[in-house]
């Protein structure tokens, strides 16, 4: 796999970085160096082998259906970039 | 059934075009609690108040699976006779928008935790089976709210995290009404096995509509459109004759359907395509490194195939077998467990077939006109059941019966003691009617000799005469027989 300027630029869209023009060059560059790096694991035959989601051999462990959270409002609130006692308040996101 | 034939295609000036539905419905987990958090979900708190840290995304915050979500979602995928897949992964579905503080959203992509299933509608034109490609477990987003400020969005994070179960369906779906039928009987099932409420109103059922269309008799599918968030049956169904019609219109143009996410407005009626979202399909999922594989024990699966409660399908065979409903009774009579329950205590104790027929018809009307739930019916199953053997054993006729029943509503009083108290009871007593006929017969000796000259109409004034006489309360059909025999003597 080979990235180019474009796809650079789409994935950095994507993530929401901002990325300079004069920056895409080098960013293209040492990316493609790293997944070059990355694309030597294609060397071993996986035909057989699972997809790995997690290198733990366990399950997932799991809670009761219990309501014990919650019901802090002024704290989560703190964080809201406009101040307002009962919402975030963010600017005009609509269709 | 009837042999009515299946017909819903769009007419274009080129022909006729078949119209491809798939649906992904959204289905809120009943739950206390939330998927990966302790907050409650309880609908119409105050905002933001039941929120944790986990759902507003702090950081250093890690999610643990609710044990019952992955019970009921399991419930939901037997109940929709789906594969139970014992290993499943949780991703991260990654996209930006203000109401989902992660920055991404918990969901499964490719292993998802229900595999194939299928439903089976009951449509005028007989059975269709609807195919189920997979049921996943996944995080609801918050609610943003764009009419409070005129430059301002304000979020809630109430619904930030509540388990939502996402139903897949193949497209198998050829009309607005398969829609319907299909989500109500989804709808029914989970209310069935108390996985989701189905409350549309409160957005525990919402949908994202696929349609394509194509000339009828090709076998390729056409290019479809997903249209996004769409939270009621009548605006689903409005969505997609829009949205069919227009493709239609776009092909004849000799034009290419382009494949897009649109949005229906419902003050236009009309879908348009949402520019956002045009990078939308770019989820970049992979699986999320703060959860392990969910791997079900597979006693856990049998065990709750065996608490499982009797289902839609199920009990609708077993009234047209045991209580000698139609098809069509038995459709309407399952379609809530509330009412097939009331069904089912009424018919134990009065006439089956009666029961059904009153209770889809005055106790139906009724509910209906007063906006009541079966549970809220003023009318207790025993006293129905009470009124309905009344009927039954011609204690009071059909007529009566519906005012005994209107005073049962307002009062919610036994029948019996309405009957009694009101002296309400048929006249059945063949020596009493004899008497009062006779009596009538000779008042209107004139009546008689024209009826006996050929005069038949007046049978009809004879009988009104009884009724007038006797409040009512004769039996019909004693009165007409005893009058027939008198007459002709």
């Amino acid at each position: 796999m080979s990235l180019d300027k474009e796809k650079i630029k789409h994935i950095a869209k994507l993530a929401r970085i901002s990325v300079d023009e004069a920056n895409v060059e080098s960013l293209t560059k040492d990316l493609n160096s790293i997944f070059k790096f990355i694309e030597q694991l294609e060397e071993l035959n996986t035909d057989k082998v699972e997809p790995l989601s997690s290198l733990l051999n366990q399950s997932l462990r799991s809670r009761k259906d219990q309501i014990n959270d919650g019901g802090i409002r002024e704290k989560i609130l703190k964080n809201s970039p406009k101040e307002n006692e009962e919402f975030f308040v963010v600017p005009k996101v609509v269709e | 059934m009837s042999t009515e034939k299946f017909n819903y295609f769009i007419n274009g000036e080129k022909g006729k075009y078949e119209v491809i539905i798939g649906l992904e419905v959204h289905a809120q987990v009943l739950s206390s609690s939330k998927l990966f958090s302790g907050s409650s979900t309880k609908f119409g708190a105050k905002p933001n108040n039941q929120v944790s840290l986990i759902d507003s995304a702090f950081p250093g915050m890690l999610p643990v699976i609710n044990e019952e979500c992955v019970k009921q979602a399991v419930r939901t995928g037997l109940g929709l006779n789906a594969k139970i897949n014992n290993f499943s992964v949780f991703d991260r579905k990654n996209y930006f928008y203000a109401d989902l503080p992660q920055g991404y959203q918990i969901s499964q992509y490719k292993n998802p935790i229900v595999g194939e299933g299928k439903v089976f509608l009951d449509m005028p034109y007989g059975s269709k089976e609807i195919g189920i490609e997979r049921l996943h477990l996944e995080q609801d987003a918050g609610k943003s709210i764009h009419d409070m400020d005129p430059s301002n969005t304000y979020v809630d994070l109430n619904r930030s995290g509540i388990a939502l179960m996402e139903i897949v369906s193949k497209p198998d779906l050829r009309s607005p009404d398969e829609v319907n039928a299909y989500i109500k009987k989804l709808r029914t099932i989970m209310r069935y096995l108390g996985t989701c409420d189905g409350n549309m109103q409160e957005g525990s059922l919402r949908a994202d509509v696929n349609v394509s269309v194509r000339k009828l008799g090709d076998k390729k599918f056409g290019t479809r459109c997903e249209i996004k968030n769409v939270n009621s049956i009548k605006f689903m169904q409005m969505a997609i004759e829009y949205e069919a019609s227009r493709q239609v219109e776009v092909l004849e143009e000799g034009k290419r359907i382009d494949q897009e996410t649109r949005l229906f407005d419902t003050k236009k009626n009309e879908t348009r395509s949402m520019r956002s979202k045009e990078d939308a399909h770019d989820y970049r999922y992979f699986p999320d490194p703060d959860l392990l594989p969910l791997k079900i024990e597979q006693k856990l699966v049998d065990d709750l195939k065996k608490s499982l409660p009797e289902l839609p399908d199920n009990k609708k065979e077993r009234f047209i077998k045991d209580y000698g409903l139609t098809s069509y009774e038995a459709n309407v009579l399952v379609s809530e467990k509330e009412i097939s329950d009331y069904y089912e205590e009424v018919a134990k104790l009065s006439d089956k077939k009666l029961a059904a027929t009153w209770m889809m018809g005055d106790l139906f009307a009724m509910l209906n006109d007063k906006g009541f739930n079966i549970t809220k019916s003023p009318i207790s199953a025993k006293h129905f059941a009470e009124l309905v053997k009344s009927i039954k054993s011609g204690e009071i006729s059909g007529r009566i019966a519906k005012e005994v029943f209107e005073i049962m509503v307002e009062s919610g009083d036994n029948p019996k003691k309405i009957i009694e108290s009101k002296g309400m009871k048929q006249q059945s007593d063949p020596k009493e009617l004899e008497k009062m006929i006779n009596e009538i017969l000779t008042k209107n000796k004139d009546k008689v000799d024209q009826y006996k000259a050929g005069k038949e109409k007046l049978f009809g004034f004879f009988v009104g005469q009884v009724m007038k006489l006797s409040g009512g309360k004769a039996n019909p059909q004693l009165t007409n027989e005893i009058l027939k025999k008198l007459l002709k003597g």
